[in-house]
Protein backbone atom coordinates (compact mmCIF):
# COMPACT_ATOMS: atom_id res chain seq x y z
CA UNK A 1 0.00 0.00 0.00
CA UNK A 2 2.72 2.42 1.03
CA UNK A 3 4.69 1.40 -2.02
CA UNK A 4 1.74 2.09 -4.27
CA UNK A 5 1.25 5.55 -2.75
CA UNK A 6 4.94 6.18 -3.24
CA UNK A 7 4.85 5.18 -6.90
CA UNK A 8 1.86 7.43 -7.46
CA UNK A 9 3.53 10.37 -5.75
CA UNK A 10 6.69 9.87 -7.77
CA UNK A 11 4.75 9.63 -11.02
CA UNK A 12 2.72 12.75 -10.22
CA UNK A 13 5.88 14.67 -9.41
CA UNK A 14 7.69 13.58 -12.57
CA UNK A 15 4.68 14.70 -14.58
CA UNK A 16 4.75 18.09 -12.88
CA UNK A 17 8.48 18.38 -13.62
CA UNK A 18 7.95 17.46 -17.24
CA UNK A 19 5.16 19.98 -17.70
CA UNK A 20 7.17 22.81 -16.14
CA UNK A 21 10.61 22.09 -17.49
CA UNK A 22 11.87 25.02 -19.56
CA UNK A 23 12.08 23.91 -23.17
CA UNK A 24 15.25 23.97 -25.22
CA UNK A 25 15.31 26.74 -27.85
CA UNK A 26 15.19 24.15 -30.65
CA UNK A 27 14.43 26.49 -33.56
CA UNK A 28 17.23 28.88 -32.56
CA UNK A 29 19.61 25.94 -32.06
CA UNK A 30 18.78 24.47 -35.46
CA UNK A 31 19.30 27.78 -37.26
CA UNK A 32 22.62 28.38 -35.47
CA UNK A 33 23.72 24.80 -36.22
CA UNK A 34 22.91 25.30 -39.91
CA UNK A 35 25.00 28.45 -40.20
CA UNK A 36 27.91 27.37 -37.98
CA UNK A 37 28.12 23.93 -39.59
CA UNK A 38 27.68 25.54 -43.02
CA UNK A 39 30.45 28.05 -42.33
CA UNK A 40 32.89 25.30 -41.31
CA UNK A 41 32.06 23.33 -44.47
CA UNK A 42 32.50 26.50 -46.52
CA UNK A 43 35.97 26.98 -45.04
CA UNK A 44 36.75 23.33 -45.85
CA UNK A 45 35.58 23.85 -49.41
CA UNK A 46 37.87 26.89 -49.85
CA UNK A 47 40.81 24.90 -48.49
CA UNK A 48 40.07 22.06 -50.93
CA UNK A 49 39.85 24.53 -53.84
CA UNK A 50 43.16 25.99 -52.66
CA UNK A 51 44.83 22.59 -53.01
CA UNK A 52 43.14 22.04 -56.39
CA UNK A 53 44.50 25.37 -57.62
CA UNK A 54 47.93 23.88 -56.99
CA UNK A 55 47.36 20.97 -59.31
CA UNK A 56 45.65 18.33 -57.17
CA UNK A 57 42.49 16.53 -58.25
CA UNK A 58 39.40 16.85 -56.02
CA UNK A 59 40.04 13.36 -54.66
CA UNK A 60 43.71 14.02 -53.97
CA UNK A 61 42.84 17.26 -52.17
CA UNK A 62 40.52 15.49 -49.70
CA UNK A 63 43.18 14.16 -47.36
CA UNK A 64 45.25 17.35 -46.97
CA UNK A 65 42.02 19.35 -46.52
CA UNK A 66 41.02 17.05 -43.67
CA UNK A 67 44.43 17.47 -42.09
CA UNK A 68 44.22 21.26 -42.26
CA UNK A 69 40.71 21.24 -40.74
CA UNK A 70 41.83 18.96 -37.91
CA UNK A 71 44.73 21.33 -37.29
CA UNK A 72 42.38 24.31 -37.22
CA UNK A 73 40.06 22.54 -34.78
CA UNK A 74 43.00 21.70 -32.54
CA UNK A 75 44.29 25.28 -32.70
CA UNK A 76 40.91 26.77 -31.81
CA UNK A 77 40.52 24.25 -28.97
CA UNK A 78 43.95 25.18 -27.63
CA UNK A 79 43.04 28.86 -27.76
CA UNK A 80 39.88 28.07 -25.79
CA UNK A 81 37.56 29.17 -28.62
CA UNK A 82 36.16 25.96 -30.04
CA UNK A 83 33.92 25.23 -27.02
CA UNK A 84 32.29 28.60 -27.70
CA UNK A 85 31.73 27.64 -31.33
CA UNK A 86 29.89 24.47 -30.25
CA UNK A 87 28.04 26.24 -27.44
CA UNK A 88 26.28 28.32 -30.09
CA UNK A 89 26.54 26.02 -33.07
CA UNK A 90 25.65 22.73 -31.36
CA UNK A 91 25.82 19.81 -33.80
CA UNK A 92 26.97 22.29 -36.45
CA UNK A 93 30.21 22.50 -34.50
CA UNK A 94 30.39 18.90 -33.23
CA UNK A 95 29.71 16.98 -36.43
CA UNK A 96 32.39 18.37 -38.80
CA UNK A 97 35.89 16.95 -38.41
CA UNK A 98 36.90 20.07 -36.46
CA UNK A 99 34.51 18.82 -33.74
CA UNK A 100 36.26 15.46 -33.72
CA UNK A 101 39.56 17.29 -33.34
CA UNK A 102 38.06 19.20 -30.39
CA UNK A 103 36.98 15.89 -28.81
CA UNK A 104 40.58 14.62 -29.00
CA UNK A 105 42.46 17.77 -28.03
CA UNK A 106 40.21 18.80 -25.10
CA UNK A 107 40.97 15.64 -23.02
CA UNK A 108 44.64 15.80 -24.09
CA UNK A 109 44.88 19.29 -22.58
CA UNK A 110 42.75 18.44 -19.58
CA UNK A 111 44.48 15.30 -18.36
CA UNK A 112 48.04 16.58 -18.67
CA UNK A 113 47.86 17.16 -14.93
CA UNK A 114 47.71 13.37 -14.40
CA UNK A 115 50.84 12.76 -16.47
CA UNK A 116 51.54 11.58 -20.00
CA UNK A 117 50.74 7.89 -19.44
CA UNK A 118 47.88 7.68 -16.92
CA UNK A 119 46.59 11.11 -17.87
CA UNK A 120 46.85 11.97 -21.55
CA UNK A 121 47.51 8.40 -22.71
CA UNK A 122 44.67 6.79 -20.82
CA UNK A 123 42.10 9.55 -21.19
CA UNK A 124 42.73 10.74 -24.75
CA UNK A 125 39.78 8.77 -26.12
CA UNK A 126 37.29 9.36 -23.29
CA UNK A 127 35.11 11.52 -25.53
CA UNK A 128 36.04 10.31 -29.01
CA UNK A 129 36.27 6.62 -28.01
CA UNK A 130 32.57 5.77 -28.41
CA UNK A 131 32.50 7.58 -31.76
CA UNK A 132 35.41 5.47 -32.98
CA UNK A 133 34.06 2.18 -31.60
CA UNK A 134 30.61 2.55 -33.11
CA UNK A 135 31.83 4.35 -36.24
CA UNK A 136 34.23 1.50 -37.06
CA UNK A 137 31.64 -1.15 -36.12
CA UNK A 138 29.04 0.47 -38.37
CA UNK A 139 31.56 0.71 -41.23
CA UNK A 140 32.34 -3.00 -40.81
CA UNK A 141 28.66 -3.99 -40.89
CA UNK A 142 27.94 -1.81 -43.92
CA UNK A 143 31.03 -3.14 -45.70
CA UNK A 144 29.99 -6.73 -44.98
CA UNK A 145 26.47 -6.11 -46.33
CA UNK A 146 27.91 -4.54 -49.44
CA UNK A 147 30.17 -7.54 -49.98
CA UNK A 148 27.33 -10.03 -49.49
CA UNK A 149 24.97 -8.14 -51.79
CA UNK A 150 27.29 -7.03 -54.57
CA UNK A 151 30.36 -9.21 -54.18
CA UNK A 152 32.56 -6.09 -54.22
CA UNK A 153 35.00 -6.10 -51.29
CA UNK B 1 24.73 26.08 26.29
CA UNK B 2 22.21 23.35 26.03
CA UNK B 3 20.40 21.31 23.46
CA UNK B 4 16.83 20.03 23.34
CA UNK B 5 15.52 17.48 20.90
CA UNK B 6 12.29 18.94 19.57
CA UNK B 7 11.49 16.64 16.66
CA UNK B 8 12.51 13.43 14.93
CA UNK B 9 15.73 15.06 13.72
CA UNK B 10 15.29 18.62 15.01
CA UNK B 11 17.19 20.30 17.83
CA UNK B 12 16.88 23.62 19.62
CA UNK B 13 20.24 24.98 20.68
CA UNK B 14 21.00 27.58 23.33
CA UNK B 15 23.89 30.01 23.15
CA UNK B 16 25.74 28.68 20.14
CA UNK B 17 27.09 31.63 18.20
CA UNK B 18 28.84 32.34 14.93
CA UNK B 19 32.12 34.05 15.77
CA UNK B 20 33.06 34.93 12.22
CA UNK B 21 32.70 33.88 8.59
CA UNK B 22 34.69 34.26 5.41
CA UNK B 23 33.99 33.66 1.73
CA UNK B 24 36.54 33.43 -1.08
CA UNK B 25 35.26 33.12 -4.65
CA UNK B 26 36.40 32.91 -8.26
CA UNK B 27 36.27 35.77 -10.78
CA UNK B 28 32.89 34.86 -12.28
CA UNK B 29 31.28 34.79 -8.83
CA UNK B 30 32.97 38.10 -8.01
CA UNK B 31 31.35 39.65 -11.08
CA UNK B 32 27.91 38.53 -9.94
CA UNK B 33 25.40 40.62 -7.97
CA UNK B 34 26.86 39.53 -4.60
CA UNK B 35 30.47 40.28 -5.57
CA UNK B 36 30.88 43.09 -3.01
CA UNK B 37 29.97 40.80 -0.10
CA UNK B 38 32.84 38.34 -0.51
CA UNK B 39 36.06 38.71 1.47
CA UNK B 40 38.23 37.89 -1.47
CA UNK B 41 37.67 37.52 -5.20
CA UNK B 42 40.30 35.66 -7.19
CA UNK B 43 41.45 37.32 -10.41
CA UNK B 44 41.71 34.00 -12.25
CA UNK B 45 40.04 30.59 -11.95
CA UNK B 46 43.23 28.91 -10.77
CA UNK B 47 44.98 31.79 -8.99
CA UNK B 48 48.38 30.49 -10.17
CA UNK B 49 47.83 26.94 -8.85
CA UNK B 50 49.02 24.18 -11.19
CA UNK B 51 45.80 22.15 -11.22
CA UNK B 52 42.10 22.81 -10.65
CA UNK B 53 42.15 20.44 -7.68
CA UNK B 54 44.96 22.43 -6.07
CA UNK B 55 43.01 25.60 -6.76
CA UNK B 56 39.99 24.15 -4.94
CA UNK B 57 42.16 23.37 -1.92
CA UNK B 58 43.68 26.85 -1.93
CA UNK B 59 40.20 28.32 -2.03
CA UNK B 60 39.10 26.39 1.07
CA UNK B 61 42.32 27.06 2.90
CA UNK B 62 42.05 30.80 2.33
CA UNK B 63 38.43 30.85 3.47
CA UNK B 64 39.18 28.88 6.66
CA UNK B 65 42.25 30.99 7.50
CA UNK B 66 40.32 34.20 6.96
CA UNK B 67 37.38 32.98 9.06
CA UNK B 68 39.73 32.10 11.95
CA UNK B 69 41.29 35.53 11.68
CA UNK B 70 37.92 37.32 11.54
CA UNK B 71 36.73 35.36 14.58
CA UNK B 72 39.68 36.85 16.48
CA UNK B 73 41.14 33.51 17.38
CA UNK B 74 44.00 31.31 16.24
CA UNK B 75 44.02 27.78 14.84
CA UNK B 76 45.13 26.53 18.27
CA UNK B 77 41.75 27.60 19.66
CA UNK B 78 39.86 25.48 17.13
CA UNK B 79 38.92 22.11 18.67
CA UNK B 80 37.40 20.53 15.58
CA UNK B 81 37.01 21.13 11.87
CA UNK B 82 33.92 19.93 9.99
CA UNK B 83 33.35 20.17 6.28
CA UNK B 84 33.28 18.66 2.86
CA UNK B 85 33.49 19.11 -0.88
CA UNK B 86 32.47 17.39 -4.10
CA UNK B 87 35.67 15.76 -5.23
CA UNK B 88 36.18 12.00 -4.86
CA UNK B 89 37.26 11.03 -1.34
CA UNK B 90 36.61 14.68 -0.30
CA UNK B 91 40.27 15.37 -1.04
CA UNK B 92 40.02 19.15 -0.76
CA UNK B 93 38.79 19.02 2.83
CA UNK B 94 41.24 16.28 3.78
CA UNK B 95 44.28 17.86 2.14
CA UNK B 96 43.61 21.28 3.67
CA UNK B 97 43.51 19.59 7.08
CA UNK B 98 47.14 18.70 6.46
CA UNK B 99 47.91 22.42 6.67
CA UNK B 100 45.85 23.44 9.70
CA UNK B 101 46.55 20.19 11.58
CA UNK B 102 43.37 20.39 13.65
CA UNK B 103 41.12 17.35 14.35
CA UNK B 104 38.91 16.77 11.35
CA UNK B 105 35.55 15.20 10.66
CA UNK B 106 35.20 15.08 6.89
CA UNK B 107 31.57 15.03 5.76
CA UNK B 108 29.87 14.26 2.50
CA UNK B 109 26.40 15.43 1.58
CA UNK B 110 27.23 16.78 -1.89
CA UNK B 111 26.03 20.39 -2.10
CA UNK B 112 24.19 20.13 1.25
CA UNK B 113 27.40 19.72 3.22
CA UNK B 114 27.63 23.30 4.49
CA UNK B 115 24.45 23.17 6.58
CA UNK B 116 25.27 19.60 7.62
CA UNK B 117 28.57 20.90 9.05
CA UNK B 118 27.00 24.06 10.47
CA UNK B 119 24.20 22.12 12.19
CA UNK B 120 26.42 19.33 13.41
CA UNK B 121 29.10 21.71 14.70
CA UNK B 122 26.52 23.77 16.57
CA UNK B 123 24.97 20.62 18.01
CA UNK B 124 28.34 19.39 19.30
CA UNK B 125 29.05 22.74 20.94
CA UNK B 126 25.59 22.88 22.51
CA UNK B 127 26.17 19.37 23.82
CA UNK B 128 29.25 20.74 25.58
CA UNK B 129 31.75 18.84 23.47
CA UNK B 130 34.16 21.03 21.52
CA UNK B 131 34.29 24.72 22.47
CA UNK B 132 35.17 26.05 19.06
CA UNK B 133 34.42 24.45 15.70
CA UNK B 134 35.42 25.56 12.21
CA UNK B 135 33.05 24.56 9.40
CA UNK B 136 33.72 24.94 5.71
CA UNK B 137 32.69 23.81 2.25
CA UNK B 138 34.17 24.35 -1.16
CA UNK B 139 33.66 23.68 -4.85
CA UNK B 140 35.57 24.66 -7.97
CA UNK B 141 33.84 24.91 -11.32
CA UNK B 142 36.64 23.38 -13.38
CA UNK B 143 37.42 20.56 -10.92
CA UNK B 144 33.73 19.59 -10.76
CA UNK B 145 33.34 19.78 -14.55
CA UNK B 146 36.14 17.31 -15.14
CA UNK B 147 34.87 14.90 -12.49
CA UNK B 148 31.16 15.00 -13.32
CA UNK B 149 30.90 16.19 -16.92
CA UNK B 150 33.37 16.75 -19.74
CA UNK B 151 36.85 18.21 -20.23
CA UNK B 152 36.76 22.01 -19.97
CA UNK B 153 37.63 22.78 -23.59
CA UNK B 154 35.20 20.25 -25.05
CA UNK B 155 32.37 22.03 -26.81
CA UNK B 156 28.82 21.01 -25.93
CA UNK B 157 25.49 22.65 -25.29
CA UNK B 158 24.12 22.86 -21.77
CA UNK B 159 20.44 22.28 -21.26
CA UNK B 160 18.30 25.10 -19.79
CA UNK B 161 18.06 23.21 -16.46
CA UNK B 162 21.83 22.67 -16.11
CA UNK B 163 23.54 24.36 -13.18
CA UNK B 164 26.93 26.04 -13.07
CA UNK B 165 29.13 24.67 -10.28
CA UNK B 166 30.38 27.69 -8.37
CA UNK B 167 34.05 28.37 -7.70
CA UNK B 168 33.59 29.36 -4.09
CA UNK B 169 34.46 28.50 -0.51
CA UNK B 170 32.72 29.55 2.66
CA UNK B 171 33.78 29.00 6.24
CA UNK B 172 32.38 29.85 9.66
CA UNK B 173 33.73 29.62 13.19
CA UNK B 174 31.24 28.46 15.81
CA UNK B 175 31.59 28.89 19.54
CA UNK B 176 29.84 29.89 22.73
CA UNK B 177 27.74 32.94 21.91
CA UNK B 178 28.71 36.33 23.23
CA UNK B 179 26.53 39.42 23.08
CA UNK B 180 26.84 40.42 19.39
CA UNK B 181 27.13 36.99 17.79
CA UNK B 182 24.51 35.60 15.45
CA UNK B 183 22.95 32.46 16.92
CA UNK B 184 22.48 29.03 15.47
CA UNK B 185 19.01 28.45 16.88
CA UNK B 186 17.48 25.33 15.53
CA UNK B 187 18.66 22.54 13.29
CA UNK B 188 16.84 19.87 11.31
CA UNK B 189 18.85 17.14 9.64
CA UNK B 190 17.44 15.91 6.37
CA UNK B 191 16.25 12.52 5.20
CA UNK B 192 17.21 11.06 1.86
CA UNK B 193 14.34 11.67 -0.53
CA UNK B 194 14.09 10.23 -4.02
CA UNK B 195 11.28 11.25 -6.33
CA UNK B 196 12.58 9.30 -9.29
CA UNK B 197 14.55 12.00 -11.10
CA UNK B 198 17.33 10.68 -13.30
CA UNK B 199 18.71 13.66 -15.17
CA UNK B 200 22.04 14.90 -13.76
CA UNK B 201 21.52 18.05 -15.83
CA UNK B 202 18.41 18.87 -13.84
CA UNK B 203 19.30 18.57 -10.17
CA UNK B 204 16.99 21.42 -9.15
CA UNK B 205 13.88 19.37 -9.77
CA UNK B 206 15.46 16.28 -8.17
CA UNK B 207 16.27 18.19 -4.97
CA UNK B 208 13.12 20.29 -4.55
CA UNK B 209 11.14 17.52 -2.74
CA UNK B 210 14.03 16.99 -0.29
CA UNK B 211 14.09 20.72 0.44
CA UNK B 212 10.35 20.72 1.06
CA UNK B 213 10.58 17.71 3.37
CA UNK B 214 13.24 19.33 5.56
CA UNK B 215 11.50 22.73 5.63
CA UNK B 216 8.16 21.13 6.54
CA UNK B 217 9.68 19.08 9.34
CA UNK B 218 11.71 22.05 10.57
CA UNK B 219 8.64 24.28 10.77
CA UNK B 220 6.58 21.55 12.44
CA UNK B 221 9.24 20.82 15.07
CA UNK B 222 10.08 24.44 15.87
CA UNK B 223 6.55 25.80 15.67
CA UNK B 224 7.88 28.60 13.43
CA UNK B 225 5.73 30.04 10.67
CA UNK B 226 7.06 31.19 7.32
CA UNK B 227 6.42 34.81 8.40
CA UNK B 228 8.88 34.35 11.29
CA UNK B 229 11.69 34.33 8.74
CA UNK B 230 13.05 37.25 6.76
CA UNK B 231 14.48 34.81 4.30
CA UNK B 232 14.31 31.11 3.56
CA UNK B 233 17.28 30.28 1.36
CA UNK B 234 17.70 26.90 -0.26
CA UNK B 235 21.16 25.87 -1.46
CA UNK B 236 21.19 25.31 -5.19
CA UNK B 237 17.71 24.54 -6.52
CA UNK B 238 18.12 27.28 -9.09
CA UNK B 239 15.34 28.94 -11.06
CA UNK B 240 13.51 25.76 -11.99
CA UNK B 241 13.91 24.07 -8.60
CA UNK B 242 12.58 27.11 -6.75
CA UNK B 243 9.53 27.25 -9.03
CA UNK B 244 8.83 23.61 -8.24
CA UNK B 245 9.38 24.14 -4.52
CA UNK B 246 6.89 27.04 -4.56
CA UNK B 247 4.41 24.74 -6.26
CA UNK B 248 5.04 21.76 -3.94
CA UNK B 249 4.80 24.16 -0.99
CA UNK B 250 1.39 25.52 -1.96
CA UNK B 251 0.15 21.97 -2.48
CA UNK B 252 1.31 21.21 1.08
CA UNK B 253 -0.27 24.41 2.45
CA UNK B 254 2.95 26.41 2.73
CA UNK B 255 2.85 29.79 1.03
CA UNK B 256 6.47 30.85 0.84
CA UNK B 257 5.91 33.96 -1.27
CA UNK B 258 9.00 36.08 -1.88
CA UNK B 259 10.60 35.01 1.39
CA UNK B 260 11.75 31.91 -0.41
CA UNK B 261 14.95 32.36 -2.36
CA UNK B 262 17.92 30.29 -3.41
CA UNK B 263 21.66 30.78 -3.05
CA UNK B 264 22.21 29.34 -6.53
CA UNK B 265 19.69 31.72 -8.06
CA UNK B 266 21.31 34.70 -6.33
CA UNK B 267 25.01 34.20 -7.04
CA UNK B 268 25.08 35.21 -10.71
CA UNK B 269 23.34 37.51 -13.17
CA UNK B 270 21.61 34.51 -14.71
CA UNK B 271 21.14 35.83 -18.26
CA UNK B 272 24.22 38.01 -18.63
CA UNK B 273 26.57 35.44 -17.11
CA UNK B 274 24.91 32.63 -19.04
CA UNK B 275 24.50 30.15 -16.20
CA UNK B 276 21.09 28.72 -17.14
CA UNK B 277 19.48 27.37 -13.94
CA UNK B 278 21.92 29.13 -11.58
CA UNK B 279 24.84 28.16 -9.37
CA UNK B 280 25.40 24.83 -7.65
CA UNK B 281 28.06 23.09 -5.58
CA UNK B 282 28.91 22.95 -1.87
CA UNK B 283 30.70 26.29 -2.23
CA UNK B 284 27.49 27.92 -3.45
CA UNK B 285 25.51 27.83 -0.19
CA UNK B 286 28.73 28.11 1.87
CA UNK B 287 29.93 31.19 0.00
CA UNK B 288 26.55 32.92 -0.25
CA UNK B 289 25.89 32.38 3.46
CA UNK B 290 29.38 33.28 4.70
CA UNK B 291 29.49 36.36 2.48
CA UNK B 292 26.09 37.79 1.71
CA UNK B 293 23.51 36.26 4.09
CA UNK B 294 25.69 36.55 7.20
CA UNK B 295 26.19 40.24 6.54
CA UNK B 296 22.47 40.86 5.96
CA UNK B 297 21.80 39.40 9.43
CA UNK B 298 24.79 41.06 11.05
CA UNK B 299 23.83 44.51 9.78
CA UNK B 300 20.33 44.02 11.16
CA UNK B 301 18.55 44.06 7.77
CA UNK B 302 17.21 40.66 8.72
CA UNK B 303 16.47 39.02 12.07
CA UNK B 304 16.03 35.38 11.16
CA UNK B 305 17.17 33.22 8.31
CA UNK B 306 16.45 29.61 7.41
CA UNK B 307 19.28 28.15 5.38
CA UNK B 308 18.46 24.86 3.67
CA UNK B 309 21.41 23.57 1.65
CA UNK B 310 20.38 20.88 -0.83
CA UNK B 311 22.41 17.98 -2.15
CA UNK B 312 22.03 15.46 -4.98
CA UNK B 313 23.68 12.28 -3.75
CA UNK B 314 24.66 10.62 -7.01
CA UNK B 315 27.92 9.74 -8.68
CA UNK B 316 28.79 9.53 -12.39
CA UNK B 317 28.68 5.74 -12.03
CA UNK B 318 25.15 5.62 -10.57
CA UNK B 319 23.59 7.80 -13.25
CA UNK B 320 25.37 5.92 -16.02
CA UNK B 321 23.83 2.77 -14.56
CA UNK B 322 20.42 4.39 -14.83
CA UNK B 323 19.81 4.85 -11.11
CA UNK B 324 17.57 7.65 -9.84
CA UNK B 325 19.06 10.54 -7.86
CA UNK B 326 18.56 10.46 -4.07
CA UNK B 327 18.61 13.92 -2.50
CA UNK B 328 19.00 15.48 0.92
CA UNK B 329 18.55 18.89 2.57
CA UNK B 330 19.66 20.07 5.99
CA UNK B 331 17.93 23.09 7.56
CA UNK B 332 19.54 25.53 10.00
CA UNK B 333 17.95 28.64 11.53
CA UNK B 334 20.37 31.51 12.11
CA UNK B 335 19.11 34.54 13.99
CA UNK B 336 20.34 37.83 15.38
CA UNK B 337 20.56 37.99 19.21
CA UNK B 338 17.61 40.42 19.35
CA UNK B 339 15.33 38.02 17.52
CA UNK B 340 16.25 35.27 19.95
CA UNK B 341 14.93 37.20 22.94
CA UNK B 342 11.56 37.52 21.21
Amino acid sequence: MADQENTQRVRAYQELVKSRRPSKPILKNVIYAFFVGGAICEVGQWIQWGFMQNGMTAKEATSPTTVVLIGLGALLTGLGWYDKVVKHGGMGGTLPITGFSNAMVAPAMEFRSEGLVLGVGAKLFTVAGPVLVYGLSAAFVVGLCRYLLTGVA
Amino acid sequence: MSVAKIGAASYRLKNVGIKGTAAVVGPKEGQGPLGAYFDKVWVSETNHETSFERAERALLEEALNLAVKKANCSWDDVDLVLGGDLLDQIVSTNFVARQHERPLLGLFAACAVFTEALGLGALLIAGQGPKRVAVGAVSHHMAAERQFRFPIELGYQRTPTAAWTATAAGAAILGVAQHEDLLVDTVTFGRVIDYGSKDPNDMGSAMAPAALDSIERHLAATGDRIEDYDGIFTGDLGVFGIDLLQELGSAAGLRFGDRLNDCGKSLYYLKEQDVHNGASGPGCSAGVFSGYLYQRLKKGDWQRLLLVATGALFSPTTYQQGETIPCIAHAVTVSSPGAHAR
